[in-house]
């Protein structure tokens, strides 16, 4: 928020038109626990107040007390619509850190999981965002039910891998913890063509759908100086027309095996953030695909069980790993001192950055675009507020 | 950008980077933390501003940030130390509007205080909170009111 604007907030009802609008904490359409203080001339917002940290848990501070091996299933929520992404960035940066290697049957379950989770928060992204603009999508909840409908499909193909729907605690320092179950990979085929014929229909539901379009199109503009200036990252930043995506700028996990396109679009409001979030459910269908014909055998661990969770040390040293996750760059930078707990623990959550850019994109709107951009830019407060 | 980015740095800081895969790392004297980002964004093309934190080092806290050249894959890791008990450092925020938030988690988390901040608040605690939870002296279970 600029200096002047904080000032207007500060002055409270200063100016003779000017209102200023509680928005949260508690508002369906935060996604989560976010309050914007929105300085209002009329309808029209002229400045925004961020307020978030509802949701802190010190997660950094917690990396410290706690081993290489138990923090990954804490690393998970950070993140947790997109779980399996999270937890890899912690165990990535540990495996960097500590050079262990990962068997490359390990490195293709993480693309596996990591692309299916993709596509399931997409598919939140997509129901909540839509729910949250309401009844003018033609009966408001439909496209939401839908996505849960097929997010529930990716959850039960999760649970059966790992046992958990949520917070799966998937990975470990040199490998995954759980192999494809029997019968499994055909269920995904079977799971992620369903996903893909049902992608078209929303498609069909919104793309030409007026009301969708006058909502969407030409609203909440970020220009790519901006987009880099705050470090924007995921389909936000491919939303502004930079082709920026973790996964070619440094493949990890074996990323340069598959075959895929990052998709870009230029027009840089919420409509071109949409489209690029819809191709890239079919190019991370695409992937899955490519993983399970190309399953190679062979163990899922360099590092088979230890008896007390003490004993996986990082020897003395520092890094930073970064993922390509559902909302863009996740990283973790880590000072290791040869202990069993790093020394120090950094989360690059892309939400926390993503968000930044809201009060610099917002004056100017009306306040029914407020909800149209904080959806498309697909926060999740555990990420920011970490 | 022209010209090799090591090879730039050293001539004008007179400094050599740490080469790390992509990463070149740099360590500054805090004076020269704000010409040092003008210099990467404008010689060196590093318009992205990835992350920005600090270490505690007990008797100095290490300030760490991380900008990019995505073009190029041009990646500076810029690090300054600053004592402990006065840590001041100079805000980025002139030159990359997105140090604004992470500068304000640092100043959070660890009371570095960055001069010319436009907006020097606490961001994820409450404003009222008392210490700063990333230091080392700030033990896990420190008591706070409940209620406030």
């Amino acid at each position: 928020m600029d200096v002047e604007a904080r000032k207007i907030v500060e002055i409270g009802y200063g100016g003779n038109e000017r209102l200023i609008m509680n928005m949260g904490p508690q508002h369906p359409s935060a996604h989560g626990v976010f309050r914007a203080i929105l300085v209002l001339e009329g309808e029209t917002v002229v400045a925004v107040d961020a307020v978030i940290g509802y949701l802190h848990r010190c997660h950094e501070k917690l990396a410290e007390t706690l081993t290489y091996v138990q923090y990954p299933s804490i690393a998970s929520k950070t993140d947790y619509v997109s779980a399996m992404t999270s937890e890899l960035a912690y165990v990535s940066v540990v495996e960097k850190v500590g050079k262990i290697e990962v068997p490359k049957r390990a490195q293709y379950l993480r693309v596996l999981a990591a692309e299916l989770q993709r596509v399931a928060s997409h598919c939140l992204w997509l129901g909540t965002w839509c729910l949250d603009m309401g009844g003018a999508l033609g009966g408001g909840a439909t496209v939401f039910l839908y996505c849960m409908r097929e997010r529930e499909t990716i959850l039960d193909l999760f649970e059966s891998l790992t046992g958990a729907r949520l917070l799966y605690g998937f990975h470990q320092p040199g490998g995954t913890r759980y192999d494809v179950p029997a019968g499994w990979a055909d269920r995904c085929r079977e799971t992620i063509a369903v996903i893909e014929g049902r992608v078209e229909e929303y498609e069909a539901m919104l793309d030409d759908n007026a009301f969708f379009l006058v909502r969407t199109q030409g609203v909440g503009v970020i220009t790519p100086e901006l987009a880099q200036e705050i470090g924007l990252s995921g389909p936000l930043i491919r939303g502004s027309g930079i082709a920026y995506d973790v996964r070619r700028a440094e493949p990890y996990s074996s990323y340069e095996d598959f075959d895929f396109k990052v998709p870009v679009e230029t027009a840089a409001d919420c409509y071109a953030r949409y489209r690029v979030r819809m191709q890239e459910f079919r190019e991370s269908i695409k992937i899955v695909r490519q993983v399970l014909d190309g399953l190679p055998p062979g163990p899922i661990s360099s590092r088979p069980g230890v008896k007390s969770v003490g004993q996986v040390r990082v020897p003395k040293g520092e890094g930073y790993a970064r993922v390509e996750g559902a909302r863009g760059e996740v990283g973790c930078y880590l000072v290791a001192d040869g202990g069993a707990k790093p020394y120090r623990l950094k989360w690059r959550g892309a939400s926390f950055s993503n968000l930044s850019v809201l009060p610099h994109i917002i004056p100017g709107h009306k306040v029914a675009d407020v909800v149209a951009i904080m959806g498309s830019v697909d926060p999740v407060f555990g990420e920011v507020d970490r | 950008m022209t010209g090799n980015p090591a090879a730039l740095i050293q001539e004008t800081f007179a400094t050599t980077p740490t080469v790390e895969g992509h990463q070149l790392a740099v360590t500054l004297p805090v004076e020269r933390w704000l010409e040092f980002a003008g210099f990467a964004r404008r010689d060196l093309g590093c318009a992205y501003f990835n992350w920005l934190s600090a270490v505690d080092w007990k008797d100095n806290l290490e300030v760490l940030c991380r900008v990019e050249n995505l073009e190029r894959g041009v990646v500076i890791l810029m690090r300054t130390r600053v004592p402990a008990d006065d840590p001041r450092c100079p805000s980025l925020t002139s030159i990359y509007r997105g140090a604004n938030w992470m500068e304000r988690e640092c100043y959070d988390l660890f009371g570095v205080t960055f001069t010319d901040h436009p907006d020097l608040r606490r961001i994820l605690l409450p404003q009222d909170w008392e210490g700063h939870p990333l230091r080392k002296d700030y033990a896990v279970d420190t008591a706070h009111a409940p209620y406030r």
